[in-house]
C-alpha cells in the first residue's frame, strides 16, 4: 500500500490561511511535513498550531493550498480527508468510553470494511485490530470499557486507532501533556517505532520530550513559521529563544 | 506499553488463533448473555403478547393493549433514534400519522361503495376526491407506501437536517416543529383529510369485516410487529452498526476522524425509527376505529417519548416495555381521574429525567451491581454532552 | 396599497408578537444553553396575569401598565424557581433538561385549566387601546401599535442591559468561559439565576401582549413555544438582532401567506421557509465565529 504512494506521502502546505473574523489565526504559512520522521510543530500559546492542523483535517475553513497524494485537503471533508490517509488526536483524548478498547479500534477498522458488513456482529477482529493493540500494549485490557483507562492509555488508545486505520499522516495534539516521565518515554519509544513509512506530526510543549525525540522542528508564533530545522539548530536560533525557548523552562514548570 | 518486541512485522505474521477470551468474545458467558440475553426477553415477551394475553383478556382489554402495541412499535423506533443515536425525535407522531392517515385512507375507501366519495368530502367539500387518494384503493400499494412513504420522506428529511450537522436541541426542536405543521396541515385541509374530525367509520380490513376476531387478527398483527422491530432492533445494537451509532452519539467529531459520516449513520436510524412509527400508526387505525390530528400532534409525539423515557431509551427492551406501560397508565388513570393524567405524565418527564436518566431499566443494571456509580448515561464525556450545536458553528 | 399595507401593520404586529416571545429565549436558550420548553406556559402566566391585575383593579385604563411588572415578576419567579428546582443540576444535559422542562408544560397546562377553566378568560383592553389610526386607508388597531412599541422597549432595554450594565458584563462572561469568569469573581450561579429570572420575566411581558391580542388560555403556551424557537434559532442563537428581524420576517411572511392561503397554511408555509433557511445559513442569521470545538 505505501509503496504506490512512494515519494508522494508528504503534505505540501501553501500559503495556508485560516481567518476568524478578521482575525488571523493562520497567517500564510509555507510548511512541507516529509515521510519518516518525527516533526514537532512549536510555539507558545495561540501561535496557530492547532489551527493549523483543524484546518488540514477539515475542521476549520483556510485558504491556500495543502497537497497530499495529488488532492488538496483544504477542499475536503473531514471523514474524506481521513480516507486519504490522514488521522488525527485531539488535546483532550476523546475515545468511546462506553465502548470496550476492542471496539474502539473496530470501529476504527471499519474504515476498511463494507458499509453493508456493519450489520453482522463482530465474528472475528482483524489482524490490523490485534497488532495495533499489541503495539500500544493495551492486549489485556481489550474487554475493558475504554471509560475506564487512565489518561496516558487513553493516549495510546487513541494512537492505535490511528494505527488501525493505516493513517499515514498522523497528527499528534499534545499527546504526552499530563503524562508521567515513563509513559512520555514509553510514547516516545512508541512513535519512535512507527514513524518509518509514515509522516508523523507532533505538536507539543514539552520541550525534554522534544530534545529526546523530534527529527525536525518548526517553530510558530502568531500564525506564522518562525524557525525550522533541527533541535540543534532551533535551539541555536535567537529569534526563538526570544519568542519561546525563553519561557520553556515555565512552561515546563506548569507541566 | 506491555511489548518490547517493537516489530510490527512479528504480530502481523503470526496468523491469529482465536484463543485468548479478547479476540473470541463470542464465548465468554457475560458476552454470550449480553449478546442472546435480549433474545430471552424478547421471547417472554412475544408469549405474553401472542400466548397469554390473546386467551385471558377480554376483546375489549385486547383491543387497548393492541394499541399500547401500535405505540411501543414507535417507541423501538425512537429508542434507536434517541437512546442509541442521541437524535431526540419530538415529532414521531408525523411518521405515525402517516401510516395511520394511509391505512384509514384504504379503509375509508373500502367502506364507500365503487364510484363513490368517502362521506365526509360531500359533507365538507363538493363531492370530488382529490387524485392522490385513488391509489390507496389498492390493498397492495398501501401496504408498500405504509413503508415507503416514511422512508422516503424522513431520508429527504433526515438528509437536509443531518448533513448539515443539525443536532441535538436544534434537531429535536425542528422534529417537533414537523409535527405542529403536519396537524396544522391536517386540520386545515378538512375536504381532503377529515381535518379535526380526522378518518373514522370504518367497515372491514383488507375484505374482512371487522368483527371480534378481525380484531383479534388486528392485535395478534400488532403484537407481532412489535417483537419482529424487537429482533430488528436487538440484531443492530449487536451489530457493528449498533458500536457506530453509539460511538457517533457520544463523539460524534470522534467519528468524523475515523473516516465515517456521522450523518450517515445517523440517518439510517433516523429513516428506521420512522418507519417503525409508520407501522405503528397502520396498525393503530384499524384497532381503534379512528385516526385524528389529536393522535398524531406535538402532543402524542411527546406522550410516544414518555414511554421511552421512562423504560430506558438505550435499552433493547426498555422503549417497547415503558410504551405499554404509560398506554396502561394513561388508559386507567384517565377513567378515574380525568384530570390526573397529565400531571402524571408531567411529573413522570420531571422525575424520570433529573433522577433517572436511563430510565427503569437502569434501575435494574444499578440493582445489580453492574453499574457501580452512576448510569450509563451519565459517563458520556461532558464535551458530547456540550458539544450540541457546537458543530453548526462550524 | 391595501393588499401591501395590511399584512405589512398587521404582519408586524404578529412579528412584534413573535418577537416578545422570543426575546427571552435569547437570554436562557441563546445566552445560558437551556432549552426551556416550559418558556410557552410562562407566556400564558403572564397572560393570567394580566388577566388577574384587571380583575383587582378593573376599571381603571392603567391595568395593563400595571401588569406589566406584576407579570414580569410573577413568570420571573416562577423562572427562578425552575432554575432552582431542576434546571441548575441539568447544565450539562441538555436534552434533558429540554424534556424536564416538558414535563413541567404539561404540569402548568392542567394547572391553568384546573384553576381557570379549560375556556380561557378575555382581557378587556383599555379605552385608550381601543381605537385604530388610519395608515395608508388602513384602520391600525391600537392595540398592534402597543404591541410593537412594548417589543421594541423590551428589545431596546434588554440589549443596552447586556451591552451597557455590569450585569450585562458579568453574563457574557459567564457565557464565553465560565471558569475564566468565576476566577475574575463573578459569582457564575448568581448570573444564572439572574439570566434565567429575567429571559423568563420577558416571557411575561410577551403574555401581557398576547393576552390583548388572543385573552388568556391553558393551551396558549403551545401555541407559541415552537414558533418562538424558530425564530431565535433562524435568528441566530443568542444574537437579539437576529431576533427581531426573524421575528418581523416571519411575522410579515406570514400575514402575507395568510392573505393568499389560510392563516394554518401559512403557519405549514413558514416552517418549511425556515428549514430551508438553516439549510443555507444553519447557524441563522448572524452567529459568532468561535474555535470551540472537539
Amino acid at each position: 500500500m505505501t509503496a504506490s504512494f512512494l515519494g508522494e506521502d508528504y503534505i505540501e502546505i501553501r500559503d495556508l490561511t485560516v481567518d476568524f473574523d478578521g482575525f488571523k489565526a493562520v497567517g500564510g504559512v509555507d510548511l512541507t511535513f516529509l515521510q519518516g520522521r518525527l516533526h514537532f510543530l512549536i510555539g507558545p500559546n495561540g501561535a496557530g498550531k492547532t489551527t493549523l492542523v483543524d484546518a488540514l483535517t477539515g475542521l476549520v475553513q483556510g485558504t491556500g493550498t495543502a497537497r497530499f497524494r495529488n488532492r488538496d485537503l483544504l477542499a475536503m471533508k473531514s471523514h474524506q480527508i481521513v480516507r486519504l490517509g490522514v488521522g488525527r488526536t485531539f488535546q483532550t483524548a476523546t475515545v468511546f468510553e462506553e465502548l470496550t478498547v476492542l471496539q474502539n479500534l473496530d470501529i476504527a477498522d471499519g474504515i476498511h470494511r463494507k458499509a453493508w458488513s456493519r450489520i453482522g456482529a463482530r465474528r472475528r477482529v482483524s489482524e490490523r485490530v490485534a497488532e495495533a493493540l499489541e503495539v500500544i500494549g493495551l492486549t489485556d485490557l481489550a474487554g475493558k470499557p475504554a471509560g475506564i483507562l487512565a489518561h496516558g492509555q487513553r493516549q495510546w488508545l487513541e494512537v492505535g486507532m490511528l494505527l488501525v486505520q493505516e493513517a499515514q499522516v498522523m497528527f499528534l495534539d499534545e499527546t504526552v501533556a499530563g503524562m508521567s516521565a515513563e509513559e512520555r518515554e514509553e510514547t516516545g519509544d512508541l512513535l519512535r517505532r512507527i514513524a518509518p513509512g509514515r509522516t508523523i506530526v507532533v505538536i507539543e510543549h514539552d520541550m525534554e520530550f522534544l530534545r529526546a525525540y523530534a527529527d525536525f522542528v518548526t517553530v510558530m508564533h502568531a500564525g506564522k513559521v518562525l524557525a525550522e530545522g533541527t533541535v540543534a539548530e532551533i535551539q541555536a536560533n535567537p529569534t526563538v529563544q526570544q519568542v519561546y525557548l525563553g519561557a520553556s523552562k515555565e512552561v515546563e514548570v506548569d507541566v | 506499553m506491555t511489548t518490547d518486541s517493537g516489530a510490527i512485522s512479528d504480530v502481523a505474521e503470526t496468523s491469529t488463533p482465536m484463543s485468548r477470551a479478547w479476540r473470541d468474545p463470542r464465548f465468554s458467558p457475560a458476552n454470550l448473555f449480553r449478546s442472546y440475553g435480549g433474545l430471552i426477553a424478547i421471547a417472554l415477551l412475544a408469549y405474553a403478547l401472542l400466548v397469554w394475553a390473546p386467551g385471558e383478556l377480554t376483546p375489549f382489554r385486547l383491543g387497548n393493549l393492541g394499541k399500547y402495541c401500535c405505540w411501543a412499535i414507535a417507541a423501538v423506533g425512537i429508542g434507536l433514534a434517541w437512546g442509541r443515536g442521541g437524535m431526540l425525535v419530538m415529532g414521531q407522531g408525523v411518521f405515525f400519522g402517516l401510516g395511520g392517515y394511509i391505512m384509514a385512507m384504504h379503509m375509508k375507501l373500502e367502506a364507500t361503495g365503487p364510484g363513490e366519495v368517502p362521506d365526509f368530502m360531500s359533507l365538507y367539500g363538493d363531492g370530488t376526491m382529490p387524485f392522490w387518494w385513488e391509489p390507496f384503493r389498492n390493498g397492495a400499494f398501501t401496504m408498500v407506501a405504509i413503508i415507503v412513504l416514511p422512508a422516503l420522506i424522513s431520508f429527504l428529511l433526515g438528509y437536509a437536517i443531518l448533513k448539515r450537522g443539525v443536532k441535538g436541541a436544534y434537531f429535536a426542536i425542528l422534529t417537533q416543529a414537523l409535527a405542529v405543521a403536519f396537524s396544522t396541515l391536517l386540520i386545515a385541509t378538512i375536504k381532503q383529510t377529515g381535518g379535526f374530525n380526522g378518518l373514522n367509520s370504518f367497515s372491514s380490513f383488507f375484505g374482512q369485516k371487522l368483527n371480534k376476531s378481525t380484531k383479534q387478527d388486528i392485535y395478534l398483527m400488532a403484537a407481532g410487529a412489535l417483537i419482529i422491530c424487537l429482533l430488528i432492533v436487538w440484531q443492530l445494537y449487536r451489530s457493528r452498526f449498533g458500536e457506530l451509532l453509539v460511538a457517533t452519539r457520544d463523539a460524534e467529531a470522534r467519528v468524523r476522524f475515523l473516516g465515517y459520516d456521522p450523518a450517515n449513520t445517523k440517518l439510517i436510524a433516523f429513516v428506521l425509527a420512522a418507519v417503525m412509527a409508520s407501522v405503528g400508526g397502520a396498525l393503530f387505525t384499524p384497532l381503534v376505529g379512528i385516526i385524528s390530528p389529536s393522535n398524531v400532534d406535538a402532543a402524542a409525539s411527546i406522550m410516544l417519548l414518555a414511554g421511552v423515557a421512562l423504560g430506558g431509551r438505550s435499552t433493547l427492551m426498555g422503549p417497547a416495555l415503558g410504551a405499554i406501560a404509560v398506554g396502561y397508565g394513561q388508559s386507567t388513570l384517565s377513567e378515574t381521574y380525568p384530570t390526573s393524567w397529565t400531571y402524571f405524565q408531567g411529573a413522570l418527564f420531571i422525575v424520570v429525567m433529573l433522577f433517572l436518566p436511563g430510565g427503569l431499566a437502569s434501575l435494574w443494571t444499578k440493582l445489580k451491581g453492574l453499574m457501580p456509580t452512576r448510569s450509563p448515561l451519565d459517563r458520556r464525556p461532558v464535551s458530547a454532552a456540550l458539544a450540541v450545536g457546537a458543530e453548526a458553528a462550524k | 396599497m391595501d393588499a401591501l399595507t395590511t399584512p405589512l401593520l398587521t404582519g408586524s404586529a404578529t412579528g412584534a408578537i413573535l418577537l416578545m416571545a422570543a426575546l427571552g429565549l435569547t437570554l436562557t436558550f441563546g445566552q445560558m444553553g437551556v432549552i426551556n420548553m416550559a418558556h410557552g406556559e410562562f407566556l400564558m402566566a403572564g397572560a393570567y396575569a394580566t388577566y388577574l391585575t384587571q380583575q383587582v383593579i378593573s376599571g381603571s385604563g392603567l391595568s395593563v401598565l400595571v401588569a406589566i411588572p406584576v407579570a414580569f415578576l410573577v413568570t420571573g419567579l416562577l423562572g427562578l424557581l425552575l432554575e432552582m428546582s431542576t434546571i441548575r443540576w441539568m447544565y450539562r444535559r441538555p436534552l434533558d433538561t429540554l424534556l424536564v422542562t416538558v414535563g413541567v408544560s404539561l404540569v402548568l397546562q392542567q394547572l391553568a385549566r384546573d384553576l381557570f377553566g379549560a375556556q380561557g378568560d378575555p382581557v378587556t383592553p383599555p379605552s385608550w387601546m381601543r381605537g385604530s389610526i388610519e395608515v395608508a386607508g388602513y384602520a391600525w388597531p391600537h392595540r398592534q401599535l402597543f404591541t410593537i412599541v412594548l417589543a421594541l422597549a423590551a428589545v431596546a432595554l434588554l440589549h443596552a442591559g447586556l451591552k451597557r450594565t455590569s450585569f450585562g458584563r458579568r453574563v457574557r462572561a459567564t457565557v464565553q468561559n465560565r471558569e475564566l469568569a468565576e476566577t475574575l469573581g463573578v459569582t457564575t450561579r448568581a448570573v444564572d439565576r439572574s439570566t434565567f429570572f429575567i429571559g423568563s420575566g420577558l416571557a411575561g411581558v410577551g403574555g401581557v401582549a398576547i393576552s390583548l391580542i388572543s385573552g388568556t388560555n391553558p393551551t396558549l403556551g403551545t401555541t407559541y413555544i415552537i414558533p418562538a424557537f424558530l425564530v431565535v434559532v433562524a435568528g441566530g442563537v443568542g444574537q437579539v438582532k437576529g431576533t427581531v428581524i426573524a421575528a418581523f420576517a416571519i411575522g410579515i411572511a406570514t400575514a402575507f401567506l395568510t392573505d393568499w392561503t389560510s392563516g394554518s397554511m401559512a403557519q405549514v408555509i413558514s416552517f418549511i421557509a425556515v428549514v430551508l433557511f438553516l439549510q443555507i445559513r444553519p447557524q441563522g442569521l448572524f452567529t459568532v465565529r468561535t474555535r470551540a470545538l472537539a
